[in-house]
């Protein structure tokens, strides 16, 4: 699915052949579809109204007006019959029901990156929330959400929380002035709470393992800390430098292969796919002798959230790899073996990282970088895909299909579908 | 000093040889007062008496005193002689220059006792500078030894004022970077403070807003139908006993998923134990029974009993399952004896091999390297053979075991088949073999026949021809041992001939036998032609006697005739 200006076209995955057309009543700014597919929901934040569309039946509509709350935030219940609305200033969370037309209220949710976090399996919700300058977290059972605990927890100004896959533990972790990770159960119970070190700039991003092992925290100090899930205690530190010493590791560098142009072919006015093939580079990839350094940008001292520090963390789906960005080395994606504990590849690319994803099914890593071309990397190597077309395609960020097929690759005003072939065995 | 010692004593001396000499040095001393310092001692009155007495004596006196002339003449003074040629002395002239002299020689006396006063006086000023030098050269040495040690101590102080430096850098850079974290936290600050004062100047505005808006937006829904749940569940009412579901489904997936992860870890558990244990009984069997010394064995004995023990209440633990702390920390401590015991084992080995490379008698106990190892090799190929074998027969085994009784019937069907097969092969051999033999038979019968009827022709003839010889011979002489012979052999011949005819089957039994080799079946065969077998036993007779004699034979002849006749 996806959206222009004020319409909604939904296609089929596999062909793009459109299916659907609906229309909103103004400009459409998010979209999220239920999770059984049959619905989507067009959150209008202007105008604080979310429709909703049926896949079933085109002539069936839902229109949510949120009237003068107005409306921030919108999303699904996992079940896909509940539409959550943040409105706006955070003052309230409205849960509107399909089935029922009935309406629940969460009062004083947190405004912060993470606030609302669904488990896995859908069955419980936990809501950040904020009430005389301290921090609350409460589970609701997403059936009849109905409260289930409701507990404070310790931190100065809780910028997130995330369940762990087995939807047991919940970690919530504080602002960025305090580093501090606490870990909770589905009961409420504190578990363990985590602190690597006081003063400096704290934890820029988490992310759990797909079995819920390891808890990745990166942070401002260039390094992530892994934590196990029996003892939760730091087993491991990983360090992100800018010289890449270790004899184990491999590195990918691009490079730019210049085009070759035949010069008796060369025609005036010069055809638009001599011209585009002229001005789009190729590149290709290159393992580079370690030790090398790669490039280190010092960020500038006096701004607020400054470019250091890791900040994506991703685990590959089987567990084996975790794929993490330092923000001081932008250019650069470090793909870490679990199992080992080391570090076992290094992608240097020639542009800032824009965005990388893991592929549901297998070790596969996409990674774009504002290019035209996306990067892929698996265990048997890697390899540079030129999106046809012309060079004007600059990639913004890229979503697998859960089946692990086809990738979707989003630039400002466009999209494409890249399909991966399976290999016949 | 001692200089002038020496030079004094030979001036001392009174002989008239030395006047000169002293005279030529007394010239001298008014003009140079040099380091050779004479001293001119005043000789004493006893002395100078006698050398006054020495010099000029009533001989010599016009002598002396001329040269006494001669001296002060030279000297510049006026000569003593009148001014007349004559010797007469000018007393004037001698007193003033006795006046003279004298005067001179006060006046040498004089420069004599300053020159002596000088001399002390340098001598002592000599010894002042003697011993102020040594003074101050000790008091260098002094100076020296000092300058070394303050030398020392700068130094100390100059690398106590590095380090001291050095922690001044320290501390100022831990100031640097405390400030620089204190500056990123404020900015941190600043820029969250800007935000929420952001969002607090709208929501003031907004306030204000509705606060003058009167027209209300409805806040509602529109929905034009109702869409089922996912689940196809109604929805239910809120109840304390929805809470309370609502509070066992939390707690049970908690317990779930405790659950299983006490599952795997207890699966880790038991395997990670059975290691150890297999470990455990590794290293028991790799250490050898110690022969050496009573007291270890006993040791050992003791610990390996023990061992024994805990093998045997460990098995019986693991049985149960039970993971007590004590189990564990048994099995820990059990496993390290036996490492410890094992690490000394290979110590001793160590020890032993090294001795054994210098030494050539621990040879025996210790078995090479190498052969050990290929004893292993072999071993192990051995075992890889007693496998396989062991793995073909079990198939085997489990073939013919586990058959069901469709396939044994089938399988002793097939066995039939085959044995029947068989015999249908070999009888048609059989039968081939016998029409062969048939035939042979068949051919030596009639052989057989045409021998005889040839040998009875040939019989009649050689009858016919001995009957002529006889009557010829017996017409010429008389011959009863030839008779009663050949009467005795007739008789013995007729009971061979009875006897071997009554054991003719025998004998054709056997004589089929050696004919037709493998046949076990009994032939129904005919009893071949009397003449036949009667010729073969002649022929036979006649071959296994050795030496039938040429009598014999024509009473054989005659006899068979004889016999044939009757017959």
């Amino acid at each position: 699915a996806s959206c222009v200006q004020h319409r909604l076209v939904v296609r089929d995955a596999s062909s793009l052949q459109i299916r659907q057309l609906y229309t909103c009543l103004d400009q459409i700014q998010y979209i999220e579809w239920s999770s059984d597919s049959l619905f989507i929901l067009c959150a209008l934040y202007k105008r604080g109204i979310v429709q909703v569309w049926s896949l079933e039946q085109p002539d069936w509509h839902c229109k949510i007006d949120e009237g003068s709350a107005g409306l921030v935030a919108s999303c699904w219940s996992p079940d896909g019959r509940h539409i959550l609305n943040t409105t706006e200033f955070h003052l309230r969370i409205t849960v509107w029901s399909l089935c029922t037309k009935s309406v629940s209220y969460i009062k004083y949710p947190k405004a912060c990156q993470q606030g609302v976090a669904f488990t896995k399996d859908g069955r419980y919700m936990a809501v950040a929330e904020r009430r005389d300058c301290k921090d609350f977290i409460s589970i609701f059972v997403c059936s009849n959400w109905q409260l289930l605990r409701h507990f404070d927890t310790e931190t100065q100004d809780l910028f997130g929380i995330e369940w762990a896959p087995n939807g047991c533990v919940l970690a919530a972790w504080d602002t960025c002035l305090e580093y501090k990770v606490l870990l909770y159960s589905l009961d409420g119970r504190l578990l363990s709470s985590y602190r690597a070190y006081e003063w400096p700039l704290g934890v820029k991003s988490i992310a759990w393992s797909p079995s819920s092992q390891f808890l990745a925290i990166g942070s401002f100090d260039e390094k992530v800390r892994i934590l196990n899930h029996v003892t939760w205690k730091k087993i491991t530190e990983l360090d992100h430098p800018a010289t890449i010493a270790s004899k184990k590791t491999i590195v990918y560098k691009e490079v730019e292969k210049s085009p070759t142009v035949d010069t008796e072919r060369l025609s005036f006015p010069p055809t638009r796919a001599l011209a585009s093939s002229l001005f789009s580079t190729q590149s290709k990839y290159d393992i580079s002798q370690v030790p090398l350094s790669l490039q280190y940008i010092k960020p500038v001292a006096d701004r607020a959230n400054p470019k250091v520090g890791v900040g994506m963390l991703a685990f590959s789906a089987d567990n084996c790899f975790l794929a993490t960005k330092n923000d001081n080395i932008p250019n650069a994606v470090w793909i870490w073996d679990i199992r080992k504990l080391k570090l076992s590849v290094v992608l240097e690319q020639l542009c800032t990282i824009q965005c990388f994803q893991w592929d549901p099914c297998q070790p596969r890593l996409a990674v774009c970088t504002g290019s035209s071309r996306v990067y892929l990397w698996s265990p048997a190597g890697c390899v540079v895909v030129q999106v046809p077309g012309g060079g004007d395609f600059q990639i913004v960020s890229l979503s697998w299909n859960s089946s692990g097929d086809s990738m979707l690759l989003l630039s400002k005003d466009h999209f494409c579908v890249c399909y991966l072939e399976r290999e016949e065995v | 000093m001692g200089d002038w010692k020496t030079i004094t004593v030979p001036v001392l001396s009174p002989d008239n040889k030395n006047i000169l000499p002293y005279t030529s040095e007394r010239k001298r001393s008014p003009t140079s007062m040099n380091s050779q310092v004479l001293r001119l001692s005043l000789p004493s009155s006893k002395n100078m008496h006698s050398f006054f007495s020495a010099f000029c004596t009533e001989e010599n006196i016009e002598q002396s005193i001329s040269y006494i002339d001669r001296e002060l003449t030279t000297l510049g003074f006026p000569s003593i002689y009148a001014e007349s040629k004559g010797k007469e002395l000018n007393l004037i002239s001698i007193i003033n220059c006795i006046n003279e002299l004298l005067v001179l020689q006060h006046k040498n006396l004089r420069a004599q006792e300053e020159v002596e006063m000088q001399h002390l006086k340098l001598g002592s000023d000599m010894d002042h500078l003697q011993n102020c030098y040594a003074k101050l050269k000790e008091q260098l040495e002094l100076s020296k030894r000092e300058i070394v040690g303050l030398q020392e101590r700068d130094r100390q102080l100059q690398s106590k004022n590095r380090n001291l430096h050095q922690l001044l850098k320290n501390e100022k850079d831990e100031v640097q970077k405390l400030q620089n974290i204190i500056s990123s936290r404020a900015t941190q600050y600043n820029h969250d403070m800007k935000r929420k004062e952001r969002e607090y100047n709208k929501l003031k505005e907004r306030l204000h807003q509705l606060v003058m808006n009167k027209k209300d937006k409805k806040i509602a829904m529109e929905v034009l139908n109702y869409v089922g749940r996912a689940d196809g569940k109604r929805g239910a009412w809120r109840t304390d006993k929805t809470e309370a579901r609502n509070e066992e489904e939390m707690y049970k997936v908690l317990l779930s998923d405790y659950e299983q992860r006490q599952k795997q870890l207890l699966l880790e558990n038991a395997e990670l134990k059975k290691v150890l244990q297999q470990m455990k009984k590794d290293i028991i069997s790799l250490l050898p029974p110690q022969k050496q010394k009573p007291k270890e064995r006993s040791e050992d004995g003791l610990v390996l009993s023990d061992q024994e023990e805990d093998i045997g209440e460990l098995n019986k633990e693991n049985m149960w399952e039970l993971s007590c702390e004590t189990v564990r920390e048994q099995l820990t401590n059990s496993i390290r004896k036996q490492w410890r015991m094992l690490k000394n084992h290979v110590e001793k080995l160590d020890n032993q091999v090294s001795r054994g490379h210098s030494g050539a008698l621990n040879e025996k106990d210790v078995i090479s390297r190498e052969d050990h190892e290929l004893e292993t090799e072999k071993l192990e190929l051995e075992i890889q053979q007693c496998k396989e074998m062991i793995r073909t027969q079990q198939q085997l085994l489990q073939q013919q075991l586990t058959c069901d009784d469709e396939t044994t019937l089938l399988l002793q069907d097939c066995y039939l088949l085959e044995e029947r097969e068989r015999l249908q092969e070999e009888w048609s051999l059989f039968r081939e073999q016998k029409k062969n033999f048939e035939k042979e038979r068949k051919s030596f019968t009639e052989a057989a026949i045409r021998l005889g009827l040839e040998r009875k022709a040939f019989e009649e003839d050689r009858g016919a021809w001995l009957k002529h010889q006889f009557l010829t011979m017996t017409a010429d002489c008389k011959s009863e041992n030839v008779t009663t012979p050949s009467a005795f052999l007739r008789s013995n011949l007729t009971d061979d001939v009875c006897l071997l005819l009554g054991s003719d089957p025998d004998i054709r039994l056997v004589k089929s036998a050696s004919r037709q080799r493998k046949h076990p079946a009994v032939l129904s065969a005919p009893v071949s032609a009397e003449p036949c077998q009667t010729s073969q036993y002649i022929a036979q007779n006649s071959v296994a006697s050795e030496k039938p004699a040429a009598d014999n034979l024509p009473n054989l002849w005659v006899e068979s005739d004889d016999k044939e006749e009757t017959e």
